[in-house]
């Protein structure tokens, strides 16, 4: 039986450098959220009701579909840290926590990919 | 003692230490939980957004069957919900923002952002779909 600790082998290497960062994007993500989850909003209003012509020449302006798929990126990114935090406070088993983790990333990309894919299309027009 | 009773190498369960069920609820509590929520709900709201966007790059009939659905009494609650969800978690992320700049730790302040989660929240969406109700 070995009285060594953890600590043992992780002493003098220095930290990972990448103690804050999760915080940090959580914090980044949320500002830029902030902002243009109003303007997000400020559309959807402004398109409720609207055919489909309409939406399309919406989103056929820049300065449209530019906040938008910039909201999409900043959610899906915010989304995925604050899933990875209730993942990892509620699933214990080891293999169940990575395979959610894994879902959970996947999910986010998938959820941005088809957003992003979509306004791109509207965007150009195709 | 009940541990020596447990067979060798078997763990003895430990007491675990008292959980949320034994406090009474406080505003600041309650906030915290509602902010977890409806971070969770709008990770699925997300979802949505990326299906109306879908149908709309997919073409008119679809966009059309789609904004039919969300403009339903049922769709309608959804979204209803979804406003909410946002603006709940919008103001309690600006109130954790507040409390990042190491300000605001005090008792009485804490219950007044709290306070100020809910309200903020309610009258934003209230108000919001005033609007979209009365401007048709």
């Amino acid at each position: 039986m070995t009285m060594r600790t953890p600590l043992k082998l992780v002493r003098g290497l220095g930290s990972a450098k990448e103690g804050a960062d999760h915080f940090w994007m959580q914090r980044i993500t949320g500002v830029s959220n902030l902002v243009l989850s109003l303007f997000a909003i400020c559309l959807a209003v402004s398109l409720a009701g609207a055919d489909h012509a309409t939406m399309r020449a919406a989103f056929a302006h820049p300065l449209i579909a530019l906040p938008i798929l910039l909201f999409m990126i900043s959610a899906a990114i915010h989304m995925r840290i604050g899933m990875q935090v209730i993942i990892e406070d509620y699933v214990h088993g080891e293999g169940l926590k990575i395979a959610a983790l894994l879902l959970n990333t996947f999910f986010a990309i998938g959820v941005a990919s088809v957003a992003a894919l979509s306004i791109l299309k509207l965007s150009f027009g195709g | 003692m009940a541990d020596a009773k447990t067979e060798r190498g078997a763990k003895a369960p430990r007491p675990l230490s008292p959980h949320l069920q034994v406090y009474r609820p406080l505003i600041n509590m309650v906030m915290s939980i509602l902010h977890r929520m409806t971070g969770a709900a709008l990770y699925l709201g997300t979802l949505l957004v990326a299906w109306v966007l879908a149908a709309a790059a997919s073409g008119p009939e679809y966009y059309a069957f789609v904004t039919g659905l969300l403009g339903s009494w049922p769709g309608k609650v959804v979204l209803f919900g979804y406003t909410w969800a946002i603006f709940h978690h919008m103001a309690g992320g600006v109130r954790h923002f507040i409390w990042d700049t190491g300000h605001g730790y005090d008792l009485e302040t804490i219950d007044m952002l709290s306070w100020g989660t809910a309200l903020i929240s309610a009258v934003a969406t209230l108000g919001l779909w005033a609007y979209i109700l009365i401007s048709g």
